[in-house]
């Protein structure tokens, strides 16, 4: 009897102790996970001015929470691409000697049109549309 | 007269506690004397860095302020105006470098020597793990500065644990505390790095240093062999204690020294709205695996370079994890000793590509 008590104790212990972490672990890991905090609605971003803007040289753009880079090249036409690179994170810039866009991390090479052409990157840059309007340089979500 | 009334208090201690067992656990250990004794120190100095590492924490959590407008700006006032704040911030800096290195010199010693064979299996797992946690260690407390170079580390660092399948985008998330690094990051880094990774070491640490008390000092089979007269030992209370001490003064002028000649440097603030410079690259001792993972092509078949690299780097981890249990069967050749050999080529593999990740950084 007095065996049968405790096993049945025992069990009761157990069930209710693995049962307790358990309903502790969800809340804990659902509380690491962080909330989703609303994206900002971001359709366009004005850019300064487009005279003012020095040829072969580039700025990076913050469009919402995401940066993008806004190059203008010796002919005087304006790119935008998203800064952020495919491989893993880092922020791109132009190199103004070669004409290209230039990952400092990994070395990753991409064109002006965000083509991925050397090194680890595996996916083309996004690319934005860029307008001039009143010489406002207007970047908009392409598409 | 100093010694008198340390007894007296033991003996205090003694009538209401039954102090014999500790005295026992103290007083057991003896230290082997043979060539390869100086391994026994690697350990011991790890953990004396780990106790610098404690002290100096503390004292730079009186003045830092994490937070993606304050913790770069607190960094620099530590350095450039708080008494000293130089010298603690110098020397947390080069302990922690020099903590992992003593952990993997220690690591690498217990492996060629095999002490981490029955029954020390719990030593070596513990160890491991301990090695693991001063990485994360390092891997938090780089991002705690705020500073460009540690921000797009940390941004490559997280983004490769994204590539872990299956649960990776949620890891990334977890610890980026969001979807990018930000002053979210920082703030769940500082806590990991004060509160997680302390508390779980400290555990570790104490079972870890339980375990060689309790079991003593391992002596290699050269020494198991030899008859028993000509066996010598120390009694590691107080004998080898003691040159543990004087080993540990030496290590800390050197790292004063290190501190006082070598400043660590702030660099510039992190700016998440600026193109990444030339040089990122991760600490040291995550070198190898960093190169590792670049020279992977980019699909190998149908997996991508990248998660093959941190499958394998898992894997690995995890035999290396449970060596001690293990059993490579010695047979067939009693003369090659395939564990050694194994070792030898980790070590080359890692010294190299460590190598060549500086190299190509610097040329890139
Ligand atoms: C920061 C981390 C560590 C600290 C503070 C530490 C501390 C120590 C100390 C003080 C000793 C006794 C003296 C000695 O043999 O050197 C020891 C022994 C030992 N450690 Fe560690 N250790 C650390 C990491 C590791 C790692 C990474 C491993 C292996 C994966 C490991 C495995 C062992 C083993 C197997 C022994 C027993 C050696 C023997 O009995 O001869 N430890 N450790
Ligand atoms: S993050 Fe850009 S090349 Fe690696």
């Amino acid at each position: 009897m007095s065996t049968n008590r405790r096993k049945f104790l025992n069990i009761l212990l157990g069930i209710g102790g693995i049962g307790g972490l358990t309903i502790l672990t969800y809340p804990i890991l659902s509380y690491l996970i962080p909330p989703k905090s609303p994206k900002p609605k971001v359709n366009s971003v004005k850019a300064g001015s487009a005279t003012a803007f020095p040829a072969n040289s580039y700025k990076i753009i913050k469009f919402g929470r995401k940066p993008v880079i806004l190059v203008k090249t010796d002919q005087g036409k304006f790119v935008a691409l998203s800064a952020t690179c495919t491989h893993l994170d880092c922020i791109v810039q132009y190199k103004k000697d070669t004409k290209q866009i230039w990952c400092a991390c990994h070395n990753g090479i991409y064109d002006l049109n965000g083509r991925n052409v050397s090194g680890p990157p595996p996916r083309p840059l996004k690319s934005f549309a860029v307008k001039i309007v009143k010489d406002e340089i207007i970047i908009t979500q392409a598409g | 007269m100093f010694k008198n009334s340390f007894s007296k208090l033991v003996n205090w201690l003694d009538t209401r506690y039954d102090l014999s067992p500790v005295k026992e656990l103290i007083q057991h250990k003896k230290v082997p004397l043979h060539k390869f004794s100086m391994f026994y120190y690697l350990g011991g100095i790890a953990l004396f860095l780990f106790i610098v590492q404690v002290i100096t924490g503390i004292l730079l959590l009186m003045y830092y302020k994490p937070g993606e407008e304050s913790a770069f700006e607190s960094v620099r006032f530590i350095v450039t105006e708080v008494n000293f704040g130089w010298l603690v911030r110098n020397i947390h800096s080069w302990s922690a470098n020099l903590m992992i290195f003593f952990a993997f010199a220690h690591m690498f010693s217990v492996y060629f020597t095999k002490a981490f064979k029955k029954p020390r299996e719990l030593t070596w797992v513990t160890g491991f793990l301990l090695l693991a946690l001063g990485m994360g260690f390092g891997f938090s407390g780089y991002l705690l500065p705020w500073n460009e170079l540690a921000f797009f580390a940390t941004k490559v660092g997280t983004d490769i644990a994204g590539a872990i399948p299956i649960v990776g985008s949620t890891i990334k998330e977890v610890l980026r505390g969001g979807d990018d690094v930000t002053g979210a990051t920082l703030s769940r880094f500082y806590g990991i790095h004060v509160a997680i990774l302390p508390l779980l070491f400290t555990f570790l640490l104490t079972m870890h240093l339980f375990f060689i008390q309790k079991q003593g000092m391992h002596e290699p089979d050269s020494f198991k062999k030899l008859p028993e007269d000509k066996k010598r030992y120390t009694p590691f209370f107080p004998n080898f204690a003691l040159k543990d001490a004087l080993l540990w003064l030496v290590v800390f002028n050197i790292l004063l020294l290190l501190a006082l000649i070598f400043p660590w440097e702030l660099g510039i603030k992190a700016d998440p709205f600026a193109s990444a410079p030339a040089g990122i690259k991760p600490e040291w001792y995550f070198m190898f695996m960093f190169q590792t993972l670049k020279f992977i092509p980019a699909h190998v078949l149908f997996i991508e370079g990248e998660i093959l690299g941190i499958l394998g780097f898992g894997v690995a981890g995890l035999v290396w994890l449970f060596v001690p249990f293990i059993k490579i069967k010695e047979k067939f050749n009693s003369k090659f000793d395939l564990m050694k050999w194994i070792g030898i080529v980790i070590i080359v593999y890692m010294i190299l590509l460590t190598i060549f990740g500086y190299v190509s950084s610097s040329t890139a």
